[in-house]
């Protein structure tokens, strides 16, 4: 091996070297078993509602026609597959993708420190803020993930069991089908915005403890109490700062023209969880003693 | 623990070259529930030194340790690593430091490779382009390159603390800060590592070593600090701690009482008498005068040696106890 004489400076550090971090992390969680575990579950849901829908309205009659409502545009999906995309992101959207995401994020800082990688990774030395902001990254970036997963996971079975074509808004116009595709793009893109608060904190949760587990189980919780809290009447003054009160706003881009009041206080809901959050989690982490 | 600027202008180590390469300064950390780990800390790690720092469980090495990694702030006093305050100068002080603290810590989803492949892209000193044949020169200096493929969760202890000493030595180091890095390995192993820790040392990186095995400590390490209950209680040349704890002289003989007169008229204190064996203090006058003295008493001499105090003697002499006794 080298001399020591070779040793003394450190190399200058290169600006993209964060850059380098950001993605072995993203190979690293998406090399997991369990990421692509989520991703796969996520993958399932259109299947189920697809093939559900076919063998509900086999014998011709509307879905949903034997009573109960399902998902947001469940209806329209007989016409036009392309609405099994807004059917299964509205269908995911309140659990299953925030869910995965708590997983992701709750694992990001308490999975490392819970193996001990996470001192290895600070005597490299990675820096805590840069680790920090390398894991929201990350953790971001998932969302979008696992959002474009179920979106075409749907459109590839809407394809497949459904017929494609124009389609009618909400407000009952009609559009192309090529632009029925973009509006799917963006909803997609609104979907995965939608849970960057939830990712956030998750990702301060995270900075809390030593454990994997108890970092997920503890974000879970926290959006499932959320998600209660959302439905009980009496709270309605409280409603509007739960990061869970504007997420169905979506479908206001499928209106024409497009509401986005909605759409706009649910953007500026996440990006004040994410700072909130995100700070809280950088003070925690920035000063906290590892001892795991 | 902020983190310092990368520009930092003044590089770690480029100093006059006596200076210290770790350097602290009562040094103290006390936990929240007000234990106190480490208490009042004064230690001096020479460059180019292997250095043994050896404490029963619980003594604070650990603490001490990530104190000097910028892991855990401490509660008051300072700490200079390669002339520079830790944790403050941390982005500049570490990459030329390698560490092993308290054992491997694995991805065990990821391959051997892929682990240290992960492990230098958070340092931002390594230069990607060099970067596998880092890894691969890494592997080979630990003999894990034929398990190099294999997922970390399929490795053995001493695979594992292999590869952890493969990642502290993916780049050059000026310090080696290595806790317990034996431990898991089967004897062939042990021998292995302390030969490495010799070349290491020899190619002039100082080694910082903590063990709780003594004999190791002996056989490696050039200085030893010695902590108690979170104090320090010795610190220097190994050789000059082992004298501490004096080493004593025996004499063989069938003529046990006789030679135990002698000896007394010789100046040797503290004698015993156990069977054949004469035992006493090492008197200050030239030894062959004292068996000299012996034979003209007309006293048979079968073996006349002085006993070289090991560092377990010194280490007893100081803590009052045995070793693995928690402290």
């Amino acid at each position: 091996m080298s001399r020591a004489e070779a040793a003394p400076t450190v190399r200058p550090v290169s600006p993209w070297w964060t850059l380098g971090l950001l993605r072995n992390e993203l190979t690293t969680t998406f090399r997991r078993w369990r990421t692509l575990a989520l991703l796969a579950v996520l993958a399932g849901v259109p299947i189920l509602v697809g093939i559900a829908v076919r063998i509900e309205t086999g014998d011709g009659s509307p879905p949903g026609g034997g009573g109960g409502e399902g998902p947001a545009f469940i209806a329209q999906i007989t016409n036009n597959g392309l609405f099994l995309v807004f059917t299964a992101l509205a269908a995911t959207l309140p659990f299953f993708l925030p869910m995965a995401v708590g997983v992701v994020a709750g694992d990001a800082i308490a999975g490392e420190a819970g193996a001990g990688t996470l001192r290895y990774l600070l005597v490299a030395p990675a820096g805590r803020t840069r680790l920090l902001l390398t894991k929201y990254a990350t953790v971001v970036l998932f969302c979008l993930a696992a959002t474009l997963v179920v979106a075409v996971s749907a459109l590839a079975v809407g394809a497949l069991l459904f017929p494609l074509g124009d389609l009618t808004t909400i407000s009952g116009t009609r559009i192309g089908f090529a632009e029925g595709l973009g509006r799917a793009l963006l909803i997609a893109l609104a979907v995965a915005a939608s849970l960057t608060g939830v990712a956030a904190l998750g990702l301060f949760v995270s900075t809390l403890t030593n454990s994997g587990i108890a970092a997920m189980a503890t974000t879970v919780g926290l959006l499932i109490t959320v998600q209660i809290l959302d439905q009980i009447p009496q709270l309605h003054a409280l409603q509007p700062y739960l990061f869970s009160h504007y997420w169905l706003s979506f479908a206001d881009l499928m209106r024409e023209p497009v509401y986005w009041d909605e759409l706009r206080k649910n953007l500026g809901l996440q990006a004040l969880y994410a700072a909130v959050f995100g700070t809280a989690a950088w003070a925690r982490f920035t000063t906290k003693d590892i001892t795991a | 623990m902020g983190e310092p600027s990368a520009t930092e202008p003044e590089q770690p180590g480029e100093r006059e070259a006596g200076e210290p390469v770790i350097a602290t300064r009562a040094l103290t950390k006390r936990y929240r529930g007000g234990q106190l780990a480490v208490d009042g800390l004064d230690l001096t790690v020479p460059a180019g030194s292997v250095f043994g720092f050896l404490g029963p469980n619980g003594s604070g090495k650990t603490t001490t340790i990530r104190m000097l990694m910028g892991l855990i702030e401490p509660t008051s006093g300072t700490a200079r690593i390669l002339g520079r305050p830790m944790p403050g100068a941390t982005r500049a002080v570490l990459p030329h430091v390698g560490a092993l603290i308290e054992g491997p810590a694995l991805y065990g989803f990821l391959s051997g490779r892929d682990n240290l492949l992960r492990h230098d892209c958070a340092d931002p000193a390594a230069d990607p382009r060099t970067r596998r044949a880092r890894v691969a020169a890494a592997l080979d200096r630990v003999g894990l390159t034929a398990a190099a493929g294999k997922k970390a969760k399929a490795y053995s202890l001493g695979m594992k603390q292999r590869l952890g000493l493969a990642a502290a030595l993916l780049q050059p180091r000026r310090l080696l800060v290595l806790d317990e890095p034996t431990n898991g390995l089967d004897p062939q192993g042990m021998r292995e590592i302390r030969t490495l820790i010799r070349e290491l040392a020899s190619d002039g990186t100082t080694v910082f070593l903590s063990s709780h095995l003594l004999d190791e400590i002996e056989q490696v390490c050039t200085h030893a600090a010695v902590m108690a209950q979170g104090r320090l209680l010795t610190q220097g040349p190994v050789a000059d701690l082992a004298a501490g704890a004096r080493g004593r002289l025996v004499v063989t003989t069938p003529d046990p009482a006789e030679a135990a007169r002698v000896l007394k008229e010789q100046g040797v204190g503290d004698l015993a008498v156990t069977g054949d064996r004469v035992t006493g203090e090492v008197p200050d006058r030239d030894l062959a005068e004292v068996n000299a003295a012996l034979v003209a008493a007309g006293v048979r001499v079968r073996g006349f040696t002085v006993e070289r105090a090991s560092l377990e003697d010194a280490f007893v002499a100081l803590t009052g106890e045995g070793f693995d006794v928690a402290g």
